[in-house]
Order: structure tokens, then C-alpha cells, then sequence
């Protein structure tokens, strides 16, 4: 259908900026997109007939990786070296 | 090589917002909200059995004027469980390694059963103070002594959970170091110690859903002494 139609899975990687533009950045488009992607989540792995740890697996891999990227350069400072 | 070994309980900024803001917030996506349907997903199942387990094991000792605590304490139950079992990740920070947060939910708590106390029964609360049968000589000394132990529960509760998280994450960290450094010098020490570390591990798991229901429970028996 139209570009501003379609949901970010289906768009093509040359069509992402355009896509973007289309797309409404207010705090309440902004909440809305995230409580879209949220449910889509749910009702995609957890609010399954027979859900298994993926579902929560996902969720607490990401949080880790966002907890790395959030403390990264507290962290960098502690690597392999032969003088601190 | 860690710089030194209290960095993992400082929070770190990105953009100015430390992380503890996102370890507190987190818990609250992981128990979802009641669903509208009849047969909810295996999740919620799984966890509205927990919480009623929770609160049933809570509830029976106290009478119905107790039952207004119910929401708070599971709540504080559920809250404490996650953050400490989220806290064995990696790279996660865990807010309950702050004696501030400790203090800060184990004061106003206390204070709140006590006030409750002092405010609906004010001679049966401080009846707790003398217990029954004392020698007549010893009356003065008891009290004090019972006054110290009634003041000091609430720093008791906060320091309680602070110290054994904190060395549970401590002791985690220094046996991982201990691995990795022993691995291209002794790799026999070495794999003992990664064992070492496999058992501490699943302690720290156990401890730090006791140490939740520890304070909880702790809560609610103060509670009872005075409701």
C-alpha cells in the first residue's frame, strides 16, 4: 500500500528515510508507537497458546545490552592493561 | 582489571540520567497488567500464582485490620524479588545495594507500623517493651534494652538487605576475577574456581529471593505486634 500506510517490517531499506517522514514525532505519536511495539511484542511471543522462556529471554537480553551501552564508558576504563 | 572492586555499586550516567532509574523502572514491565480475556498467557498465570502464594503466606497471621497492608507488602515483595534476581545479570545494576534505597523503604515502613501501634493501642504497644514474667530488679534494664531493640529494627532491616547483596556482588566479582586471571597461568585452579563460582552463584540466587522475603516477613511481623 502507501508508504505512510505501512508498518516499519515491511518497509524496504531504501524506502527508511521516507518512511521516517512521514511518521509523527509528537510525544503522543511517539507514545503510541511505542505502545504499538510493546503489544505487537506481547502478542507475539508471550501471549502465545504455549509461550516458552523466549518471550522473557528477549527481554532480559535486551536489558542487558541496554544496561552495557548505558554504563560503557564507566566500563571502558577497566580493560586489559599493562599500566592503569 | 577492575580499578577497584566498588565501581560495580556506583551508577553510572549516560546523557545524565543514571542507570538506576532504568534498574528501578525496569521490574514494572516484567509483570504484566491483568489481562481482559478469561485464560490469560502462561506468564500471568505463573505469576498471579506467585502473588497469591505471597500474599495468602503473609496474610494468615494477621487479622482483617492487617489486611489493608496486603497491596503494599506484596508489592514491596515483588518489587524487591525482581530487582535482586535482575541484579545477577550482567552489566545490571542493582539499586538494593544502596543503603540509601534500603533506608528509604525500610524506615517510613517501620515508622508506619509503629505509629499504627502507638496510635490504636498505645498501652499494649508499649507493653511490648517489658516482656511478661521479668524479676522485679530486672524491670529498668529491660526496658532499655527492649527500647534499643524496638529502635534499632529499622536500620537492622536496611542494613540487613544492603550487606548481603553487596557481598553476594562482591564476592561474585572477585571469584570471576580470580578465574579469568588464574586461566593462562593454572587452568586446573583455574576450572575449581569456576566452580566455586557456579555454586556462589546459585546461592546468590537463593539469597536474593530470601533476602526479599526476609524484609517482607520482617514487616509484617512488626505489624502484627501492633495492629
Amino acid at each position: 500500500g502507501p508508504l505512510s500506510e505501512r508498518r516499519l517490517m515491511d518497509v524496504r531499506l531504501g524506502e527508511l528515510p521516507a518512511w521516517l517522514g512521514t511518521r509523527d514525532f509528537s510525544p503522543r505519536g511517539l507514545l503510541g508507537g511505542v505502545q504499538k511495539a510493546w503489544s505487537g511484542y506481547c502478542d507475539k511471543y508471550i501471549n502465545v497458546k504455549r509461550g516458552g522462556p523466549a518471550g522473557i529471554s528477549m527481554l532480559l537480553a535486551g536489558y542487558c545490552l541496554l544496561s552495557y551501552g548505558w554504563s560503557y564508558q564507566h566500563i571502558k576504563l577497566q580493560r586489559w592493561r599493562r599500566y592503569h | 582489571m577492575n580499578l577497584s572492586f566498588f565501581d560495580q555499586f556506583s551508577s553510572p550516567h549516560l546523557l545524565g540520567i543514571p542507570l538506576v532509574l532504568l534498574a528501578m523502572l525496569f521490574p514494572a514491565i516484567l509483570i504484566p497488567s491483568s489481562n481482559s480475556r478469561w485464560l490469560t498467557n502462561r506468564l500471568s498465570t505463573l505469576q498471579s500464582w506467585l502473588l497469591l502464594l505471597i500474599t495468602k503466606q503473609l496474610m494468615i497471621p494477621l487479622d482483617k485490620k492487617g489486611h489493608k497492608w496486603a497491596i503494599i507488602l506484596t508489592s514491596l515483595m515483588m518489587f524487591l524479588l525482581l530487582i535482586n534476581l535482575l541484579g545477577l545479570l550482567p552489566y545490571t545494576f542493582t539499586p538494593t545495594t544502596q543503603l540509601s534505597m534500603n533506608m528509604a523503604l525500610a524506615i517510613p515502613l517501620w515508622l508506619a507500623t509503629l505509629l499504627t501501634g502507638l496510635r490504636n493501642q498505645p498501652s499494649a504497644s508499649l507493653g511490648h517493651l517489658l516482656p511478661e514474667g521479668t524479676p522485679t530488679p530486672l524491670i529498668p534494664a529491660l526496658i532499655m534494652i527492649e527500647t534499643t531493640s524496638l529502635l534499632i529494627r529499622p536500620l537492622a532491616l536496611g542494613v540487613r538487605l544492603t550487606a548481603n547483596l553487596t557481598a553476594g556482588h562482591l564476592l561474585i566479582q572477585l571469584i570471576s576475577t580470580a578465574t579469568v586471571v588464574l586461566l593462562p597461568i593454572m587452568p586446573t585452579v583455574s576450572i575449581l574456581t569456576a566452580l566455586i563460582l557456579l555454586l556462589l552463584t546459585i546461592l546468590e540466587v537463593a539469597v536474593a529471593m530470601i533476602q526479599a522475603y526476609v524484609f517482607v516477613l520482617l514487616l509484617s511481623l512488626y505489624l502484627q505486634e501492633n495492629i
